[in-house]
Protein backbone atom coordinates (compact mmCIF):
# COMPACT_ATOMS: atom_id res chain seq x y z
CA UNK A 1 0.00 0.00 0.00
CA UNK A 2 1.63 3.47 -0.88
CA UNK A 3 0.55 6.24 2.08
CA UNK A 4 1.67 9.74 0.71
CA UNK A 5 2.18 12.13 3.52
CA UNK A 6 1.62 15.63 1.88
CA UNK A 7 4.57 18.07 2.37
CA UNK A 8 4.27 21.61 2.85
CA UNK A 9 4.84 25.00 4.62
CA UNK A 10 3.05 23.79 8.10
CA UNK A 11 3.62 19.93 8.18
CA UNK A 12 4.51 18.36 11.21
CA UNK A 13 5.20 15.12 9.19
CA UNK A 14 8.21 13.63 11.47
CA UNK A 15 5.40 12.18 13.92
CA UNK A 16 2.83 10.72 11.39
CA UNK A 17 5.85 8.95 9.81
CA UNK A 18 6.66 7.29 12.55
CA UNK A 19 3.03 6.58 13.85
CA UNK A 20 2.82 5.11 10.88
CA UNK A 21 5.99 3.34 11.14
CA UNK A 22 4.83 1.26 14.30
CA UNK A 23 1.59 0.12 11.94
CA UNK A 24 3.96 -1.40 9.87
CA UNK A 25 3.63 1.23 7.00
CA UNK A 26 6.97 3.23 5.66
CA UNK A 27 5.01 6.43 3.63
CA UNK A 28 6.19 8.85 1.31
CA UNK A 29 6.36 12.43 2.03
CA UNK A 30 5.60 14.14 -1.00
CA UNK A 31 4.20 17.53 -2.75
CA UNK A 32 4.55 15.81 -6.03
CA UNK A 33 0.84 16.23 -7.45
CA UNK A 34 1.30 12.67 -9.70
CA UNK A 35 2.38 10.69 -6.45
CA UNK A 36 -0.39 12.42 -4.74
CA UNK A 37 -2.74 11.32 -7.15
CA UNK A 38 -1.17 7.86 -7.59
CA UNK A 39 -1.05 6.96 -3.71
CA UNK A 40 -3.43 4.25 -2.08
CA UNK A 41 -3.98 7.01 1.03
CA UNK A 42 -3.27 10.42 1.93
CA UNK A 43 -2.56 12.28 4.75
CA UNK A 44 -2.58 16.10 5.26
CA UNK A 45 -1.67 16.90 8.80
CA UNK A 46 -0.29 20.28 10.06
CA UNK A 47 0.48 22.67 12.72
CA UNK A 48 1.29 25.98 11.79
CA UNK A 49 -0.81 29.15 10.31
CA UNK A 50 -3.81 28.80 8.29
CA UNK A 51 -2.82 31.53 6.07
CA UNK A 52 0.67 31.00 4.92
CA UNK A 53 -0.19 27.24 4.35
CA UNK A 54 -2.70 28.23 2.30
CA UNK A 55 -0.51 30.62 0.14
CA UNK A 56 2.19 27.69 0.22
CA UNK A 57 -0.55 25.50 -1.32
CA UNK A 58 -1.73 27.91 -3.55
CA UNK A 59 1.68 28.30 -4.86
CA UNK A 60 2.28 24.30 -5.83
CA UNK A 61 -1.49 24.56 -6.87
CA UNK A 62 -2.18 21.78 -4.62
CA UNK A 63 -5.19 23.67 -3.31
CA UNK A 64 -6.56 22.70 -7.07
CA UNK A 65 -5.57 19.56 -6.57
CA UNK A 66 -6.75 18.57 -3.00
CA UNK A 67 -10.75 18.45 -3.24
CA UNK A 68 -10.26 16.53 -6.79
CA UNK A 69 -9.02 13.66 -4.33
CA UNK A 70 -10.40 10.18 -4.71
CA UNK A 71 -8.34 7.86 -2.58
CA UNK A 72 -8.96 7.92 1.47
CA UNK A 73 -7.27 11.57 2.57
CA UNK A 74 -6.85 12.00 6.40
CA UNK A 75 -6.86 15.91 7.55
CA UNK A 76 -5.34 16.36 10.75
CA UNK A 77 -5.46 19.50 13.23
CA UNK A 78 -4.58 22.55 10.66
CA UNK A 79 -4.99 20.09 7.48
CA UNK A 80 -8.59 19.61 9.08
CA UNK A 81 -9.34 23.17 8.89
CA UNK A 82 -7.51 23.85 5.79
CA UNK A 83 -10.64 21.31 4.43
CA UNK A 84 -12.61 23.47 5.73
CA UNK A 85 -14.39 27.03 3.57
CA UNK A 86 -13.23 29.75 5.90
CA UNK A 87 -10.45 30.13 8.85
CA UNK A 88 -10.49 33.03 10.80
CA UNK A 89 -7.04 32.66 11.37
CA UNK A 90 -5.72 35.11 9.15
CA UNK A 91 -9.37 35.70 7.62
CA UNK A 92 -8.15 33.00 5.42
CA UNK A 93 -10.31 31.33 2.42
CA UNK A 94 -9.63 27.76 2.27
CA UNK A 95 -9.76 24.35 0.35
CA UNK A 96 -13.66 23.91 0.68
CA UNK A 97 -14.25 20.10 0.96
CA UNK A 98 -16.28 20.54 4.09
CA UNK A 99 -18.77 24.02 3.94
CA UNK A 100 -17.62 24.75 7.19
CA UNK A 101 -16.39 28.14 9.26
CA UNK A 102 -13.27 27.68 11.39
CA UNK A 103 -13.06 30.27 14.23
CA UNK A 104 -11.28 31.03 17.27
CA UNK A 105 -12.41 29.92 20.65
CA UNK A 106 -13.33 32.86 22.74
CA UNK A 107 -10.75 33.33 25.41
CA UNK A 108 -12.77 35.85 27.63
CA UNK A 109 -15.77 33.79 27.48
CA UNK A 110 -12.89 30.79 28.71
CA UNK A 111 -12.30 32.89 31.77
CA UNK A 112 -15.77 33.53 32.54
CA UNK A 113 -16.61 29.22 33.14
CA UNK A 114 -16.18 27.71 36.00
CA UNK A 115 -14.06 25.39 35.44
CA UNK A 116 -11.92 28.54 34.11
CA UNK A 117 -10.67 26.93 30.79
CA UNK A 118 -7.57 27.72 28.93
CA UNK A 119 -6.89 28.78 25.25
CA UNK A 120 -5.05 27.35 23.24
CA UNK A 121 -7.46 23.86 24.37
CA UNK A 122 -4.16 21.93 25.16
CA UNK A 123 -4.71 18.38 26.87
CA UNK A 124 -6.53 15.06 26.55
CA UNK A 125 -10.48 15.22 25.96
CA UNK A 126 -13.01 13.01 25.27
CA UNK A 127 -14.32 11.94 21.91
CA UNK A 128 -18.35 12.00 21.86
CA UNK A 129 -21.23 11.09 19.07
CA UNK A 130 -18.75 9.37 17.11
CA UNK A 131 -20.30 7.38 14.02
CA UNK A 132 -17.89 8.23 11.29
CA UNK A 133 -16.03 4.94 9.53
CA UNK A 134 -12.49 5.53 10.88
CA UNK A 135 -13.42 5.70 15.09
CA UNK A 136 -14.26 1.46 14.94
CA UNK A 137 -13.27 -0.08 18.16
CA UNK A 138 -13.40 3.20 20.35
CA UNK A 139 -15.53 3.52 23.04
CA UNK A 140 -17.61 6.68 23.58
CA UNK A 141 -15.58 9.20 26.08
CA UNK A 142 -12.27 7.76 24.81
CA UNK A 143 -9.55 10.38 25.11
CA UNK A 144 -7.51 11.61 22.43
CA UNK A 145 -4.93 14.87 22.66
CA UNK A 146 -5.68 18.42 21.16
CA UNK A 147 -3.69 21.17 20.46
CA UNK A 148 -5.15 24.38 19.04
CA UNK A 149 -6.90 27.59 19.55
CA UNK A 150 -9.28 27.37 16.52
CA UNK A 151 -11.97 25.30 15.88
CA UNK A 152 -14.55 23.80 13.27
CA UNK A 153 -18.15 24.60 14.11
CA UNK A 154 -20.83 21.97 14.69
CA UNK A 155 -22.06 20.71 10.91
CA UNK A 156 -23.71 18.09 9.09
CA UNK A 157 -20.19 16.42 8.25
CA UNK A 158 -19.30 16.45 12.18
CA UNK A 159 -18.70 12.68 12.92
CA UNK A 160 -17.20 13.03 16.36
CA UNK A 161 -18.01 16.09 18.76
CA UNK A 162 -16.18 17.93 21.46
CA UNK A 163 -16.67 20.10 24.28
CA UNK A 164 -14.02 22.46 25.64
CA UNK A 165 -15.94 25.64 25.87
CA UNK A 166 -18.25 25.48 23.88
CA UNK A 167 -19.01 21.71 21.72
CA UNK A 168 -16.89 21.41 18.21
CA UNK A 169 -16.30 18.93 15.29
CA UNK A 170 -13.48 16.61 16.79
CA UNK A 171 -13.66 14.98 13.69
CA UNK A 172 -15.06 15.57 10.16
CA UNK A 173 -16.18 12.81 7.12
CA UNK A 174 -17.56 13.59 4.01
CA UNK A 175 -17.14 10.81 1.15
CA UNK A 176 -13.51 10.36 0.88
CA UNK A 177 -12.29 12.90 3.22
CA UNK A 178 -11.93 12.06 7.19
CA UNK A 179 -10.65 14.50 9.21
CA UNK A 180 -9.75 15.45 12.77
CA UNK A 181 -8.83 18.13 14.72
CA UNK A 182 -6.91 16.35 17.30
CA UNK A 183 -3.84 14.22 16.52
CA UNK A 184 -4.44 10.50 16.16
CA UNK A 185 -0.55 10.17 16.21
CA UNK A 186 0.15 11.45 19.38
CA UNK A 187 -3.35 10.15 21.20
CA UNK A 188 -1.88 6.55 22.56
CA UNK A 189 -3.51 3.29 21.96
CA UNK A 190 -6.49 4.94 20.71
CA UNK A 191 -5.02 7.01 17.89
CA UNK A 192 -3.10 4.27 16.51
CA UNK A 193 -6.65 2.58 16.42
CA UNK A 194 -7.86 5.81 14.02
CA UNK A 195 -4.81 5.56 11.56
CA UNK A 196 -5.40 1.71 11.14
CA UNK A 197 -9.10 2.10 10.57
CA UNK A 198 -8.18 4.87 7.83
CA UNK A 199 -5.44 2.44 6.15
CA UNK A 200 -8.06 -0.24 6.26
CA UNK A 201 -10.60 1.85 4.18
CA UNK B 1 -14.39 17.69 29.30
CA UNK B 2 -10.77 18.39 28.78
CA UNK B 3 -8.43 16.77 32.00
CA UNK B 4 -5.37 17.61 33.93
CA UNK B 5 -2.38 16.60 32.92
CA UNK B 6 0.63 14.63 34.71
CA UNK B 7 3.76 15.47 33.12
CA UNK B 8 6.72 13.38 34.03
CA UNK B 9 10.00 15.16 32.99
CA UNK B 10 13.27 13.78 32.09
CA UNK B 11 16.53 15.92 32.74
CA UNK B 12 18.64 14.56 30.27
CA UNK B 13 22.33 14.41 30.26
CA UNK B 14 24.66 12.71 27.77
CA UNK B 15 21.23 10.88 26.97
CA UNK B 16 20.41 9.29 30.60
CA UNK B 17 18.31 10.83 33.12
CA UNK B 18 19.28 12.49 35.78
CA UNK B 19 17.87 14.69 38.50
CA UNK B 20 18.91 17.04 41.64
CA UNK B 21 17.95 18.65 44.17
CA UNK B 22 17.38 22.08 43.82
CA UNK B 23 19.24 21.98 40.84
CA UNK B 24 22.47 20.38 42.47
CA UNK B 25 23.88 17.34 43.12
CA UNK B 26 22.70 14.81 40.15
CA UNK B 27 22.22 11.25 40.13
CA UNK B 28 21.26 9.34 37.26
CA UNK B 29 17.95 7.79 37.01
CA UNK B 30 17.97 5.95 33.47
CA UNK B 31 17.86 5.68 30.01
CA UNK B 32 15.83 8.61 28.79
CA UNK B 33 13.64 6.65 26.35
CA UNK B 34 13.45 3.43 28.25
CA UNK B 35 12.04 5.61 31.00
CA UNK B 36 10.09 7.47 28.46
CA UNK B 37 8.78 4.75 26.68
CA UNK B 38 7.47 2.98 30.59
CA UNK B 39 5.69 6.48 31.35
CA UNK B 40 3.66 6.48 27.91
CA UNK B 41 2.42 2.91 28.83
CA UNK B 42 1.82 3.73 32.34
CA UNK B 43 -0.26 6.65 31.21
CA UNK B 44 1.23 9.65 31.21
CA UNK B 45 -0.23 12.44 29.65
CA UNK B 46 2.85 14.31 27.85
CA UNK B 47 6.91 13.96 28.40
CA UNK B 48 9.43 16.44 28.82
CA UNK B 49 12.68 16.04 28.62
CA UNK B 50 15.23 18.82 29.58
CA UNK B 51 18.65 18.68 28.14
CA UNK B 52 20.70 20.09 31.29
CA UNK B 53 23.85 20.36 29.38
CA UNK B 54 22.59 21.72 25.84
CA UNK B 55 25.73 23.85 24.57
CA UNK B 56 26.69 24.32 20.89
CA UNK B 57 28.55 20.73 20.26
CA UNK B 58 25.49 18.96 21.88
CA UNK B 59 22.52 19.93 20.19
CA UNK B 60 23.49 17.51 16.83
CA UNK B 61 23.09 14.76 19.87
CA UNK B 62 19.78 16.42 21.52
CA UNK B 63 18.62 16.24 17.57
CA UNK B 64 19.51 12.38 17.56
CA UNK B 65 17.77 11.48 21.36
CA UNK B 66 14.64 13.39 19.53
CA UNK B 67 14.12 11.43 16.70
CA UNK B 68 14.70 8.27 18.75
CA UNK B 69 11.98 9.53 21.43
CA UNK B 70 9.43 10.09 18.69
CA UNK B 71 10.34 6.88 16.83
CA UNK B 72 9.53 5.33 20.18
CA UNK B 73 6.65 7.03 21.85
CA UNK B 74 3.07 7.36 21.03
CA UNK B 75 2.15 10.91 23.22
CA UNK B 76 3.60 14.54 22.95
CA UNK B 77 6.79 15.30 23.82
CA UNK B 78 7.95 18.88 25.23
CA UNK B 79 11.95 19.47 24.74
CA UNK B 80 14.32 21.78 25.66
CA UNK B 81 17.32 22.82 26.89
CA UNK B 82 20.20 25.52 25.71
CA UNK B 83 17.05 26.72 22.73
CA UNK B 84 18.69 29.97 21.33
CA UNK B 85 17.07 30.75 17.89
CA UNK B 86 14.25 30.33 16.00
CA UNK B 87 16.78 27.67 14.10
CA UNK B 88 17.61 25.64 17.04
CA UNK B 89 13.59 25.39 17.46
CA UNK B 90 13.24 24.18 13.76
CA UNK B 91 16.02 21.51 14.15
CA UNK B 92 14.11 20.01 16.99
CA UNK B 93 10.18 20.16 15.38
CA UNK B 94 11.60 18.71 12.61
CA UNK B 95 13.16 15.96 14.31
CA UNK B 96 9.47 15.10 16.10
CA UNK B 97 9.42 16.99 19.25
CA UNK B 98 5.78 18.47 19.84
CA UNK B 99 6.32 21.58 21.63
CA UNK B 100 10.00 23.12 22.28
CA UNK B 101 11.00 24.97 25.83
CA UNK B 102 12.52 28.01 25.93
CA UNK B 103 14.26 29.63 29.32
CA UNK B 104 17.20 31.89 29.66
CA UNK B 105 17.27 32.61 25.77
CA UNK B 106 13.54 34.17 26.47
CA UNK B 107 14.71 36.13 29.54
CA UNK B 108 17.74 37.60 27.20
CA UNK B 109 16.15 38.28 23.89
CA UNK B 110 11.90 38.29 24.72
CA UNK B 111 11.92 38.94 20.93
CA UNK B 112 12.53 35.29 20.32
CA UNK B 113 8.95 34.14 22.25
CA UNK B 114 7.57 36.47 19.64
CA UNK B 115 9.65 35.06 16.67
CA UNK B 116 9.31 31.53 17.72
CA UNK B 117 5.00 31.87 17.69
CA UNK B 118 4.91 33.08 14.85
CA UNK B 119 7.40 30.77 12.98
CA UNK B 120 5.99 27.75 14.41
CA UNK B 121 2.32 28.71 16.12
CA UNK B 122 1.99 29.24 19.55
CA UNK B 123 0.60 25.85 20.39
CA UNK B 124 4.65 24.20 20.14
CA UNK B 125 6.20 27.42 22.11
CA UNK B 126 6.43 26.39 26.04
CA UNK B 127 8.33 29.30 28.46
CA UNK B 128 10.08 27.71 31.18
CA UNK B 129 10.36 30.01 34.35
CA UNK B 130 12.55 28.86 37.31
CA UNK B 131 11.56 31.29 40.16
CA UNK B 132 13.15 31.92 43.33
CA UNK B 133 10.93 33.64 46.76
CA UNK B 134 12.76 36.04 48.24
CA UNK B 135 10.79 38.12 50.93
CA UNK B 136 7.61 37.53 49.26
CA UNK B 137 8.60 38.67 45.74
CA UNK B 138 8.84 35.83 43.02
CA UNK B 139 12.27 36.65 41.09
CA UNK B 140 13.18 35.05 37.24
CA UNK B 141 16.37 32.76 37.57
CA UNK B 142 18.40 32.23 34.49
CA UNK B 143 20.83 29.50 33.58
CA UNK B 144 19.61 26.12 35.16
CA UNK B 145 18.68 28.60 38.77
CA UNK B 146 22.82 29.89 38.80
CA UNK B 147 21.73 33.46 38.09
CA UNK B 148 19.21 35.63 39.51
CA UNK B 149 17.78 38.22 37.60
CA UNK B 150 15.22 41.39 38.57
CA UNK B 151 12.49 40.07 36.66
CA UNK B 152 9.50 39.59 38.71
CA UNK B 153 7.90 36.35 37.57
CA UNK B 154 4.01 37.73 36.96
CA UNK B 155 5.16 40.44 34.62
CA UNK B 156 7.06 38.26 32.82
CA UNK B 157 4.52 35.29 32.36
CA UNK B 158 2.52 38.06 31.53
CA UNK B 159 4.67 39.00 29.06
CA UNK B 160 5.17 36.02 27.55
CA UNK B 161 1.80 35.17 27.12
CA UNK B 162 1.69 38.32 25.32
CA UNK B 163 3.98 37.46 23.16
CA UNK B 164 2.86 34.26 21.70
CA UNK B 165 3.75 31.89 24.40
CA UNK B 166 1.76 28.78 24.11
CA UNK B 167 2.05 27.79 27.74
CA UNK B 168 3.80 28.25 30.90
CA UNK B 169 5.86 25.75 32.51
CA UNK B 170 6.62 27.28 36.28
CA UNK B 171 9.04 25.87 38.59
CA UNK B 172 9.52 26.94 41.81
CA UNK B 173 13.13 26.62 42.95
CA UNK B 174 11.96 26.86 46.26
CA UNK B 175 10.43 23.88 46.59
CA UNK B 176 12.45 22.11 43.47
CA UNK B 177 13.59 18.57 45.08
CA UNK B 178 11.95 19.53 48.72
CA UNK B 179 9.42 16.60 48.33
CA UNK B 180 7.18 19.07 50.53
CA UNK B 181 4.75 19.72 47.53
CA UNK B 182 4.09 22.63 44.78
CA UNK B 183 3.98 26.03 45.89
CA UNK B 184 0.19 26.52 45.56
CA UNK B 185 -0.05 30.74 46.11
CA UNK B 186 2.22 31.51 43.12
CA UNK B 187 0.46 29.01 40.80
CA UNK B 188 -3.06 30.19 41.69
CA UNK B 189 -1.75 33.85 40.92
CA UNK B 190 -0.38 32.66 38.03
CA UNK B 191 -3.41 30.38 36.23
CA UNK B 192 -5.34 33.90 37.30
CA UNK B 193 -3.65 36.38 35.49
CA UNK B 194 -3.02 34.11 31.94
CA UNK B 195 -5.06 32.66 29.60
CA UNK B 196 -2.60 30.17 28.24
CA UNK B 197 -2.75 27.06 30.62
CA UNK B 198 0.23 26.83 33.01
CA UNK B 199 2.11 23.58 34.19
CA UNK B 200 3.35 23.62 37.91
CA UNK B 201 6.34 22.57 38.79
CA UNK B 202 9.27 21.89 41.62
CA UNK B 203 7.97 19.89 45.24
CA UNK B 204 5.71 17.20 44.32
CA UNK B 205 6.27 14.44 46.87
CA UNK B 206 2.63 12.75 47.51
CA UNK B 207 0.14 11.85 45.46
CA UNK B 208 -2.12 14.69 47.42
CA UNK B 209 0.01 17.68 45.86
CA UNK B 210 -1.33 17.06 42.28
CA UNK B 211 -4.93 16.84 43.65
CA UNK B 212 -3.74 20.31 45.93
CA UNK B 213 -2.07 21.77 42.89
CA UNK B 214 -5.06 21.06 40.69
CA UNK B 215 -7.73 21.88 43.20
CA UNK B 216 -6.30 24.83 45.24
CA UNK B 217 -4.49 26.73 42.24
CA UNK B 218 -5.88 25.43 39.00
CA UNK B 219 -3.04 24.22 37.61
CA UNK B 220 -3.72 22.69 34.28
CA UNK B 221 -0.96 19.83 34.45
CA UNK B 222 1.62 18.84 37.14
CA UNK B 223 5.53 18.08 35.83
CA UNK B 224 7.44 15.72 38.64
CA UNK B 225 11.31 14.32 37.47
CA UNK B 226 12.03 11.77 40.78
CA UNK B 227 9.20 10.71 42.33
CA UNK B 228 8.20 8.70 38.90
CA UNK B 229 11.67 7.86 37.93
CA UNK B 230 12.66 6.17 41.28
CA UNK B 231 8.98 4.28 41.30
CA UNK B 232 7.85 6.26 44.89
CA UNK B 233 4.36 6.76 43.13
CA UNK B 234 3.66 5.39 39.85
CA UNK B 235 1.56 7.01 37.41
CA UNK B 236 -1.37 4.84 36.92
CA UNK B 237 -1.45 4.98 41.06
CA UNK B 238 -1.59 8.80 40.75
CA UNK B 239 -3.70 8.65 38.03
CA UNK B 240 -6.48 6.20 39.95
CA UNK B 241 -6.01 8.09 43.43
CA UNK B 242 -6.80 11.60 41.42
CA UNK B 243 -9.96 9.87 39.64
CA UNK B 244 -11.38 8.56 42.96
CA UNK B 245 -10.67 12.12 44.67
CA UNK B 246 -12.20 13.64 41.60
CA UNK B 247 -10.08 15.12 39.68
CA UNK B 248 -11.10 14.63 36.25
CA UNK B 249 -7.83 12.24 34.67
CA UNK B 250 -7.25 10.39 31.42
CA UNK B 251 -6.71 6.61 31.98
Amino acid sequence: MKVAILRYNAGNTQSVQYALERLGVTPLVTDDPALLTSADKVIFPGVGHAYSAMNYLKSKQLDQLIPQLKQPFLGICLGMQLLCEHSEEGDTACLGVFPVKVVKFDAHLAQQQSAKLKVPHMGWNNLQEMNGKITKGLTANDYVYFVHSYYVELADYTTAQTDHIVPFSAMLEKDNFHAAQFHPEKSSQQGSQIIQNFLEL
Amino acid sequence: MITKRIIPCLDVKDGLTVKGVQFENLVVAGDAIELGRRYAEEGADELCFLDITATNEKRKTLAALVKRIAANINIPFTVGGGIKSVDDISVLLDSGADKITINSAAVRNPELVTQASKEFGEQCIVIAIDAREVAGEWYVHTHGGKQKTDIKLFEWAKEAQERGAGEILFTSMNNDGTKNGFTLEATRQLTEALTIPVIASGGAGAKSHFKDVFEQANADAGLAASIFHFNEIGIKELKDYLKAENIHVRG
